[in-house]
């Protein structure tokens, strides 16, 4: 799977809450963050983790404001994120969830 | 769900006997080769390792940027590796400095670089650390007795996928004379993870 997001771009997090397990955490869910880097690409757990064929696609360290994740505190946080549960952003955080 | 891997030590170890033995029985692996990979694996991962990684890079710059860009391929200049389980996993290594404190985490789990560190400490485990750290990290460092200056920012980092993370800590003042093996005796496990200062 080809990558979609480069560093220093602006993406938010999908909002899903499946009943299977997921690698995307709660508290990241429709976040709005910064692509730091790209790791790799590695096959999505989501998918695995029910018997599902998965082929590798690209994972992102993206970086998150407290203030975006939580609503205060002036630290920031980075998450490891699958390309599946990442939308592109524009400036204003407008992204199809 | 994000996949509740807590629970009693008891049951998950029950599970994955349970596991073991249905791969023993399908022929897929063998329990003399599981105990020699698993004791040879546990006898080389050892926080003395990361103690070794961060001396290097405080007395040579190159092996530093090096660390910074590739950390696993900057690791076999010390004759070690991310390898030994069943994959070699990702390494990505975060400088403190004095603007900026990194700290590690697996909110999902406990995700952590054994072979650097050796088996992580039970409160690295626990939900306390894991749900905590992420939203209030300078409370937490405080609570580690990691007064931190106010002055510093802070990144968290989540190991939510393949990448295992290890904290550059800053090197102490003073230490202008100290040699690589007396500078890797300062180093603590703590410190590694970003719960303390060396």
């Amino acid at each position: 799977m080809t990558e979609r997001f480069a560093p220093g771009e602006r993406v938010r997090t999908s909002r899903v809450d499946p009943s299977h397990h997921t690698r995307l955490p709660r508290y990241a869910r429709g976040a709005v963050g910064t692509v730091v880097e790209i790791q790799g690409s590695y096959p999505l757990p989501d998918d695995r983790a029910r018997g599902v064929a998965s082929e590798p696609e690209p994972v992102y360290t993206v970086r998150f404001t407290a203030r975006e994740l939580f609503g205060g505190g002036e630290h920031s946080v980075t998450v490891d994120v699958w390309q599946t549960h990442l939308r592109r952003c524009d400036d204003a955080g407008n992204g199809n969830p | 769900m994000s996949g509740e891997h807590g629970g009693p030590a008891a049951s998950i170890a029950a599970e994955v006997r349970h596991v073991e033995t249905l791969l023993e029985q399908r022929g897929l692996v063998n329990s003399a080769e599981l105990d020699t990979a698993l004791q040879a694996f546990l006898a080389r991962a050892n926080p003395a390792n990361g103690a070794r990684v961060a001396a290097r890079a405080w007395l040579d710059a190159d092996f530093r940027a090096r660390l910074l860009t590739d950390a696993n391929e900057s690791l076999a200049d010390l004759g070690l590796s991310m390898g030994g389980g069943l994959q070699e996993q990702r390494l990505k290594v975060v400088q403190n400095t004095e603007d900026v404190h990194n700290v590690i985490v697996c909110t999902l789990c406990s995700c952590y670089p054994i072979a650097l560190l050796g088996p992580s400490p039970t409160w690295y485990k626990s939900e306390a650390y894991r749900s905590r750290v992420v939203r209030e990290p300078r409370a937490v460092l405080a609570e580690f007795g990691f007064a931190l200056d106010p002055a510093t920012a802070i990144t968290v980092w989540d190991a939510s996928a393949e990448s295992r993370y290890l904290v550059l800590p800053r090197r102490p003042a003073g230490t202008e004379n100290l040699d690589e093996h007396e500078l890797a005796a300062l180093v603590t496990r703590n410190g590694l993870i970003g719960v303390a200062a060396i």
